[in-house]
C-alpha cells in the first residue's frame, strides 16, 4: 500500500512543557487507523498539527510526498486532507443541506462569487452527500436544532465535499449514543472502502477502535508507545501498564 | 422587506405633520433653528432675548397687522438636520425666513441652503468672517460683529503697547483659527516688529489647561492673546493664575468679557485682561441699552447676556425688516434688509449694510476686574465695527457671489 | 529639566482622574462585557453632585467627604441603571448592550440639565490646596501634587480589592470565564450589578476629584469618553493595571504634544491606541479573546432565504408607492424619505458586515463622510461635474476601506471596533485640521446636484434608484455564495478555514465593500443637503448607524433598514419637544428591553409565535 502521510518527529511544548514528543507514523492508501490513549496524552495537539491549526515546534508532515508542515489549514484542505472537529464547527446560522453547498463552493473555487443566489448552487450534489451520511431528510432543517450525533455526521459530509484523500476525524463518537456510534463508523469504514479514502481518528471508546481500525497507535505523555494491528497493541506490555486503571476497556476478548 | 414598514412610518410622519401646514395663517412665522440642547447655556438666553423682543412687538400691534412667531427648533449642531429643519420650515410651516443658529459651520450650511433655494436667512450670533465675506450670498445676512472686528479692536490695544512677543492660544477649530490669524494680521500691520512665540490649540472644551500654561510659559511671551471661552476659559484661568502665567503680562481676550464666560469664573475672574464682552452692569439710566437691560431683567427675572442682546435685536431686525418690506415673499424682504434701518434696538440705530449684508452692530471693550467677588468690564466703550472693517473694494473681492 | 520633571507631574496629575474612571470602564467590561457608553456620564454625574455636596459641607471634611459620598451616591445610580436598564438583556446579542447604555447617556443628559440647570460650574478648590509649591523653580499647583499622591493609593485599594478580597475572586473568575462563576453557585445578577455599581462608583469619584481643577459642565460626558475608551484599550480591557499605565502613558503624551506639536491635541491619543492595536492587538497587558467568547449569545440565527412571491410583491408594491409618492405628496415628505433612505442605505452598509460577518465597526462614519468628501472636494476644487465627482464617492470610500481594512481585519470584538474608531478619528482630524484642501469645520458648501437633478423630485427619484438599489444589491450578495462564506466566517472560522475560506481575505473584501456602499450614501447625502462638514465623519455619525442596526436587529436581514426608518421618524418628531434627548434615551431603553432581538427579530418572533411555527422556521 501506499503511504499518503508521514509524520517525521514532531513536536510541540508550550512554555517548556512538551505535549507532542517525538512522534513519527505514517498512513497508507485506504487505511483506517486509530490514534488512542489517555485525557491529555497530545492526541488533539497531534492532530491540530497535522491539519495545520497550529505550529510545530519541530518536526516535519508529509502530505502525498509532499512537506506541508506549517501550511495553514486551507491550504491543506485545498491539497486534499477533511476534517472533522472534537468539538463540532458547523454554521449555525445555515440549513443543514447550506452547511454542505457552502463547502462545495468552496471546492468549486465559488467564495468570491456575488452572482448567483447561493442557495440555488450545488443543491443535487450537496443532497448526495447529505445522503451518503444518511442525514437527506434533515437537509432544510436549521442546522442549529440538529441533535449532537447529526451534528456530527453533518460535518462527515461537509469533509467529503472536496474528495479527501485523508481524512482526520477528531473524536467522532464523542457524546453519541452507543448505536449511533457503531453505526457512524460503520459509515466511515464504508467510505474508506468504496472511495478509497484513508482516515485517521482519534477516539475514546475501544470498542470503536478495535471494532473497526485496520491499525491502531498509542500516545501517551506526547509520546508513540505502539503503533501496529490491534492484537499486536492489545498484547504490548507498556499499553496494557497505561491503560491499566481503565481496564474495563480491554474488556473481555472484544470484537477484535 | 423592511421597506414596507419604513415607509408605513414615513406615511404616518407625514400625516401626523400634515395639520400644521394647513393651519390658516393668522400670524406670521419665522423660523428660528438653534443647538439648544448641545450649547444650552449660550442658546437659553438667547431665546429669552426674542421671547421678550416678540412680546413688545406683539404688544405694539405686530407686524403688517399680524402677530410675529417664532418657530424654534433644535438642530442638534448637527448641520444636514439644520438643513432639513429649515427646509420643513420654509415648506410646510409657512415661515417666511428663518434665522438662528451659534456654531459658524451649521450658519455656513443654513446660508448655502437659504443662496441655493432662494430663502431668506439672518446669521444672528454665528461669527465666521466667510459668512458675509468669502462665502458670502445675497440671501444670508449676519447680525454679530465678526471675528475679524473683534480681533482688530483687540490688535488695536495690542499695538499701543511694548509688547512685542506674543502667545496665542485658541481651541482648535475654524473660529479660534480665524480668531488668531484676524489678531496677526491686524497688529502685524499696525506694529510690524511684533513676534508671535507661541501658538496654542487646545481641542475645543477638552483643554489640557496644566500643560497649556507651561507651554506658553515656556515660550516667555510679553502678552497673551487668549480665544478660548467655557470650561476651557475657566481652567486655563485657574491653572493659569495658579502658575502665575499671567502676572506681568498683559493679556487680550476675545468674547472673555461676555457674562456667559465671565459670570462663571465667580471670584477667580482674571483681572486686568482687554476683553471684548457686554457690560450691561455699567449701562447708564436713560440709554437704550439700560431700558433693554431692566426690562429683560424684569421678564425673566435673570440677568442678560450678550446671548439676549443678539435674541432681542435679530427679533427687532426681522420686525424691521417685514415692516419696510411690507410683504412677506423673500424678494421683498431681502430688497428690505438691505440698508434696513432699525430704530430703537439697545444700541440705537441698527442698520445692515448692503455691500457686504452686515449689520453695524459693534462690540464692547475694556478691562475686567473684580467688584464684589464678580468679574466686571471696567472702562469700558462701545465702538463701531466700520473703521475695522477691510475696505469696501476688499469686500467685494472677497465676496464671490455678487 | 526641571520643565521636563514639571510637565511629566503635570501628566500624571491629570491621569489621575482619567485612571479613576477608565479603571470603573475596565472593571465592568472585564466582567459583564458590557460596552458601556454611559460611563462618561457617570463622569459627569460625579461632578454635578460633588459641586453641590460641597457647597453643604464645609471645610476640609466637607471637601473630602463629599468626594466619598459622591463616589457612594453615583455608584447607587449606577446599580440602579443596571438592574433596570442592561439586566434584562445580558441574553440579548453580542454588544447589543451598548444600545441601551446609548439611551442612558441621552437621558442622564436632559435629567442633569433639569436639575443644575444650564450654566457651567467652576469647581470648589480644595480647602488648604489653592496655590503652588515650588520644585526645582518650577510652580506646581498644590492639588496636583495631592492628585498624585492619592493615584497609587487608589490603585492599591483596587489591587487589594481585586487580589486579597472575596469579590476580587469573583470578578477575576467571572473575567477569566463568566460561565464558571455560574457554575461556582455565585447569583451572577448580583455579582454584575455589584461590579458595575462599583464602577459607576469610581467614575463619579473621578468627577468629583478633577473639581478643583476643572468644574461641571453639560458636555463633559462626550468630552471624557473618547480619552478613557482609549486609555482602557490601550491598556488592554478588563486589565486594571493596564488601564493604570495607559492612562500615565495618554496623558503625559498629552502634556508632551502640548507643548512640541499644539496642533495634535484632537487626535494624539488615537495615533497612540492605532500603533499600540497594529503592534499590540489586544492592548498592552490584555490577553487574547478566547474564539467564540464573545460569540452568538442568544437565540441562533435564523437561516436566511430570499422573499418568496409574497414578499416580492409587497416590495414591489413598496418600490412603486414610494415611486408615485412626487405626484401627491409635498416637497418635506420627499426630502424626509430622502433622508431616510441615506441612512437606510449608510445603515444597511454597516448592517452588512457586522449582521453577514459579525465585525463591529466604530468608525464606519469613515466611509460615509469619507464618499461625502471625495466628491465634494472634487466639486469644490476642481468644478468637476456632479455626475462625476459622484461616482467618485462610493469609489474614494471604498479605497479608503481597503486601506484602513488592511490595518484593522486582524483584530476581533472590541478591539477590532477600537481600531476603526481610531482610524476614523484620523479620517476626522484630517478633514478638521487640513483647512487648506477641507476648509476644516466651515465644511465644504454650494456642492449642488446638476441641473437636471436640482429639483426635489429629480433628486428624490435619483436617490430612490440608487438608494434602494444599493440596499437591494447588498442583499442580494448576502444570498450570494460570497455572502455565505461571510457568514460562514462568523459562524464557525474554524471550519471555514478548514474547508479552504481564507476568513480574513473575505471580511476584508466585505470591509471594502461596505466601505464602498457607505460612500455611496454619503455621494447622496452631500449632493442633497448641498454642504459636508467634519460632523459626518464624527464618532457620533458611527454611532448612530450602529444604533440603529441594533435597534432593527442584527440577526434579521432588514434590521438596519428598519432600524434606520424607526430612528428617522421616531427623532424627527421627538426634536420638536423641549425635552427630546429624555424621551429619545427612554424609546431606545424601552425597545432595548422589550424586543431584545430588535424590531424586526421580535416582531419575527411574534409572528411565529402567532402561527405556532416554532419547528419549521425556515419559510
Amino acid at each position: 500500500m501506499t503511504e499518503i502521510l508521514r509524520v517525521e518527529n514532531l513536536r510541540k511544548s508550550y512554555d517548556g512543557f512538551l505535549a507532542v514528543n517525538g512522534v513519527s507514523f505514517s498512513v497508507a492508501q485506504g487505511e483506517l487507523k486509530a490514534l488512542i490513549g489517555p485525557n491529555g496524552a497530545g492526541k488533539s495537539t497531534c492532530f491540530n498539527m497535522l491539519m495545520g491549526q497550529l505550529r510545530p515546534t519541530s518536526g516535519q508532515v508529509f502530505f502525498d510526498g509532499e512537506n506541508i508542515t506549517g501550511h495553514k489549514p486551507r491550504d491543506i484542505w485545498r491539497r486534499g486532507v477533511g476534517r472533522t472537529f472534537q468539538i463540532t464547527g458547523t454554521y449555525q446560522s445555515m440549513t443543514v443541506i447550506e452547511n454542505v453547498q457552502m463547502a462545495l463552493m468552496s471546492h468549486h473555487r465559488k467564495i468570491f462569487s456575488i452572482a448567483p443566489r447561493a442557495w440555488k448552487l450545488y443543491r443535487d450534489e450537496a443532497f448526495e452527500f447529505l445522503r451518503t451520511v444518511a442525514m437527506e431528510e434533515q437537509a432544510d432543517r436549521p442546522c442549529s436544532i440538529l441533535a449532537y450525533g447529526d451534528l456530527k455526521r453533518l460535518e462527515l459530509a461537509i469533509a467529503l465535499c472536496h474528495r479527501p484523500r485523508l481524512l482526520l476525524m477528531d473524536e467522532p463518537t464523542a457524546g453519541m449514543a452507543p448505536s449511533a456510534r457503531i453505526e457512524l463508523m460503520q459509515l466511515t469504514a464504508d467510505i474508506v472502502r468504496e472511495q478509497g479514502v484513508s482516515v485517521l481518528f482519534t477516539e475514546h471508546d475501544m470498542d470503536v477502535v478495535f471494532a473497526h481500525s485496520h491499525h491502531i497507535m498509542v500516545l501517551n505523555r506526547g509520546e508513540l508507545i505502539a503503533d501496529g494491528n490491534a492484537a499486536q497493541v492489545r498484547n504490548n506490555p507498556q499499553v496494557q501498564e497505561v491503560y491499566l486503571g481503565g481496564g474495563t476497556l480491554f474488556k473481555e476478548d472484544s470484537h477484535a | 422587506m423592511n421597506l414596507i414598514r419604513r415607509t408605513v412610518l414615513g406615511m404616518a410622519a407625514a400625516a401626523a405633520l400634515a395639520p400644521a401646514a394647513a393651519l390658516a395663517q393668522d400670524t406670521i412665522k419665522v423660523g428660528e433653528i438653534n443647538h439648544y440642547k448641545r450649547m444650552a447655556a449660550f442658546a437659553e438666553p438667547y431665546k429669552k432675548g426674542i421671547e421678550l423682543a416678540l412680546s413688545q412687538i406683539n404688544g405694539d400691534g405686530g407686524v403688517l397687522g399680524k402677530d410675529l412667531e417664532f418657530v424654534f427648533r433644535d438642530d442638534q449642531g448637527d448641520p444636514a438636520e439644520a438643513v432639513k429643519i429649515a427646509e420643513e420650515l420654509m415648506t410646510r410651516e409657512g415661515t417666511v425666513m428663518f434665522t438662528g443658529t451659534i456654531l459658524s459651520h451649521v450658519g455656513l450650511a443654513l446660508s448655502s441652503f437659504a443662496a441655493e433655494k432662494g430663502y431668506l436667512y439672518l446669521a444672528s450670533e454665528p461669527l465666521a468672517d466667510s459668512l458675509v465675506w468669502g462665502s458670502g450670498n445675497p440671501y444670508t445676512f449676519r447680525l454679530r460683529a465678526s471675528t475679524w472686528v473683534q480681533a482688530a479692536m483687540l490688535a488695536e490695544e495690542a499695538a499701543k503697547t511694548d509688547a512685542v512677543k506674543y502667545a496665542t492660544i485658541a481651541p482648535n477649530y475654524a473660529y479660534g483659527q480665524d480668531a488668531v490669524a484676524a489678531f496677526k494680521e491686524n497688529l502685524t500691520r499696525l506694529k510690524p516688529d511684533v513676534e508671535f512665540v507661541a501658538e496654542q490649540w487646545p481641542a475645543l472644551f477638552n483643554i489640557d489647561a496644566g500643560a497649556e500654561v507651561q507651554a506658553i510659559e515656556r515660550a516667555k511671551p510679553d502678552a497673551i492673546y487668549n480665544v478660548t471661552f467655557g470650561t476651557d476659559l475657566a481652567k486655563l484661568v485657574r491653572e493659569g493664575g495658579d502658575r502665575g502665567l499671567f502676572d506681568g503680562r498683559s493679556v487680550y481676550g476675545l468674547l472673555t468679557g461676555e457674562p456667559e464666560y465671565l459670570e462663571p469664573l465667580g471670584d477667580e475672574a482674571p483681572e486686568g485682561w482687554y476683553v471684548t464682552g457686554f457690560p450691561w452692569y455699567g449701562f447708564e439710566d436713560g440709554t437704550p441699552g439700560k431700558t433693554f437691560v431692566d426690562a429683560y431683567v424684569e421678564a425673566t427675572g435673570e440677568t442678560p447676556k450678550i446671548g439676549s442682546l443678539v435674541g432681542y435685536m435679530t427679533a427687532q431686525s426681522i420686525a424691521a425688516a417685514i415692516n419696510k418690506a411690507g410683504a412677506t415673499d423673500t424678494a421683498s424682504l431681502v430688497a428690505a434688509f438691505e440698508d434696513l434701518k432699525v430704530e430703537g434696538t439697545p444700541i440705537g440705530e441698527l442698520s445692515y449694510r448692503a455691500i457686504d449684508n452686515q449689520s453695524t452692530l459693534g462690540a464692547w471693550v475694556g478691562t475686567t476686574a473684580l467688584e464684589d467677588g464678580k468679574g466686571v468690564m471696567v472702562d469700558w466703550e462701545y465702538k463701531n465695527p466700520a473703521p475695522y472693517m477691510p475696505s469696501d473694494e476688499d469686500i467685494k473681492a472677497m465676496r464671490p457671489a455678487e | 529639566m526641571a520643565f521636563f520633571l514639571a510637565q511629566f507631574l503635570t501628566g500624571l496629575a491629570n491621569a489621575a482622574a482619567l485612571f479613576l474612571v477608565a479603571s470603573g470602564l475596565s472593571l465592568i467590561f472585564g466582567v459583564t462585557r458590557i460596552v458601556n457608553f454611559a460611563h462618561g456620564s457617570f463622569y459627569m454625574l460625579g461632578a454635578f453632585i460633588g459641586v453641590t455636596l460641597m457647597e453643604i459641607l464645609p471645610g476640609h471634611v466637607g471637601f473630602w467627604g463629599a468626594i466619598l459620598l459622591t463616589g457612594l451616591a453615583v455608584g447607587l445610580i449606577g446599580a440602579v441603571v443596571e438592574m433596570v436598564v442592561l439586566r434584562p438583556i445580558y441574553r440579548a446579542p453580542e454588544l447589543f448592550q451598548l444600545v441601551a447604555t446609548f439611551g442612558v447617556i441621552l437621558v442622564i443628559q436632559d435629567l442633569a440639565l433639569m436639575i443644575w440647570g444650564a450654566e457651567d460650574r467652576m469647581g470648589p478648590r480644595a480647602p488648604g490646596l489653592r496655590g503652588v509649591w515650588r520644585i526645582f523653580g518650577e510652580p506646581v499647583p498644590k492639588y496636583d501634587i495631592v492628585l498624585i499622591a492619592i493615584t497609587p493609593f487608589i490603585l492599591f485599594a483596587l489591587w487589594y480589592l481585586i487580589t486579597r478580597t472575596r469579590l476580587g475572586v469573583l470578578v477575576r473568575a467571572a473575567t477569566q470565564d463568566r460561565e464558571m462563576v455560574g457554575a461556582l453557585g455565585v447569583n451572577q445578577a448580583w455579582l454584575f450589578t455589584g461590579v458595575f455599581a462599583l464602577g459607576s462608583a469610581l467614575a463619579g469619584l473621578g468627577g468629583a476629584l478633577q473639581l478643583p481643577k476643572g468644574g461641571a459642565d453639560l458636555l463633559m460626558d462626550f468630552n471624557i469618553i473618547g480619552a478613557v475608551f482609549v486609555v482602557v484599550v490601550i491598556g488592554g480591557m478588563g486589565s486594571l493595571p493596564g488601564a493604570f499605565i495607559a492612562a500615565v502613558l495618554i496623558s503625559v503624551l498629552n502634556v508632551f504634544g502640548v507643548t512640541y506639536l499644539p496642533q495634535s491635541t484632537l487626535v494624539l491619543m488615537y495615533v497612540v491606541m492605532a500603533i499600540v492595536l497594529i503592534v499590540r492587538p489586544y492592548g498592552l497587558l490584555g490577553r487574547e479573546e478566547v474564539a467564540g467568547e464573545h460569540g452568538q449569545v442568544g437565540a441562533p440565527e435564523t437561516p436566511i432565504r430570499p422573499y418568496g412571491p409574497l414578499g416580492m410583491a409587497l416590495v414591489a408594491a413598496l418600490i412603486a408607492a414610494l415611486a408615485i409618492v412626487p405626484v401627491f405628496a409635498e416637497q418635506f415628505v420627499m426630502t424626509l424619505i430622502v433622508d431616510m433612505i441615506i441612512f437606510a442605505l449608510f445603515a444597511a452598509s454597516l448592517h452588512f458586515i457586522l449582521g453577514s460577518g459579525g465585525l463591529v465597526s466604530f468608525g464606519h462614519a469613515a466611509f460615509f463622510g469619507g464618499g461625502a468628501y471625495a466628491a465634494a472636494l472634487l466639486v469644490y476644487h476642481t468644478d468637476t461635474p456632479m455626475e462625476l465627482a459622484f461616482l467618485f464617492a462610493p469609489l474614494a470610500a471604498g479605497l479608503l476601506a481597503l486601506a484602513i481594512g488592511w490595518f484593522c481585519i486582524r483584530l476581533t470584538g472590541v478591539y477590532f471596533a477600537m481600531l476603526t474608531l481610531a482610524f476614523s478619528q484620523l479620517v476626522w482630524s484630517v478633514a478638521f485640521q487640513w483647512r487648506d484642501v477641507t476648509r476644516g469645520d466651515d465644511g465644504l458648501v454650494n456642492i449642488w446636484p446638476a441641473e437636471w437633478l436640482n429639483a426635489p423630485a429629480p433628486f428624490y427619484y435619483f436617490t430612490l434608484a440608487l438608494g434602494v438599489g444599493g440596499i437591494v444589491f447588498l442583499r442580494h450578495v448576502i444570498h450570494s455564495p460570497f455572502g455565505y462564506a461571510l457568514r460562514a466566517g462568523r459562524d464557525s472560522p474554524r471550519q471555514a478555514e478548514a474547508t479552504g475560506i481564507d476568513v480574513k481575505r473575505v471580511q476584508y473584501a466585505a470591509f471594502a465593500l461596505a466601505g464602498a456602499m457607505a460612500g455611496l450614501a454619503g455621494g447622496l447625502f452631500v449632493f442633497s443637503k448641498g454642504s459636508v462638514f467634519p460632523t459626518t465623519l464624527e464618532i457620533g455619525e458611527s454611532f448612530d448607524a450602529l444604533i440603529v442596526v441594533f435597534l432593527g436587529g442584527v440577526k434579521t436581514l432588514a434590521g438596519g433598514v428598519v432600524g434606520a426608518g424607526f430612528m428617522t421618524v421616531v427623532e424627527d418628531w421627538l426634536t420638536r419637544l423641549e425635552y427630546w434627548r429624555l424621551l429619545l434615551g427612554l424609546v431606545i431603553i424601552a425597545v432595548v428591553i422589550l424586543m431584545p432581538e430588535g424590531i424586526v427579530g421580535s416582531l419575527r418572533t411574534l409572528w411565529n409565535r402567532l402561527r405556532h411555527t416554532d419547528e419549521e422556521e425556515v419559510r
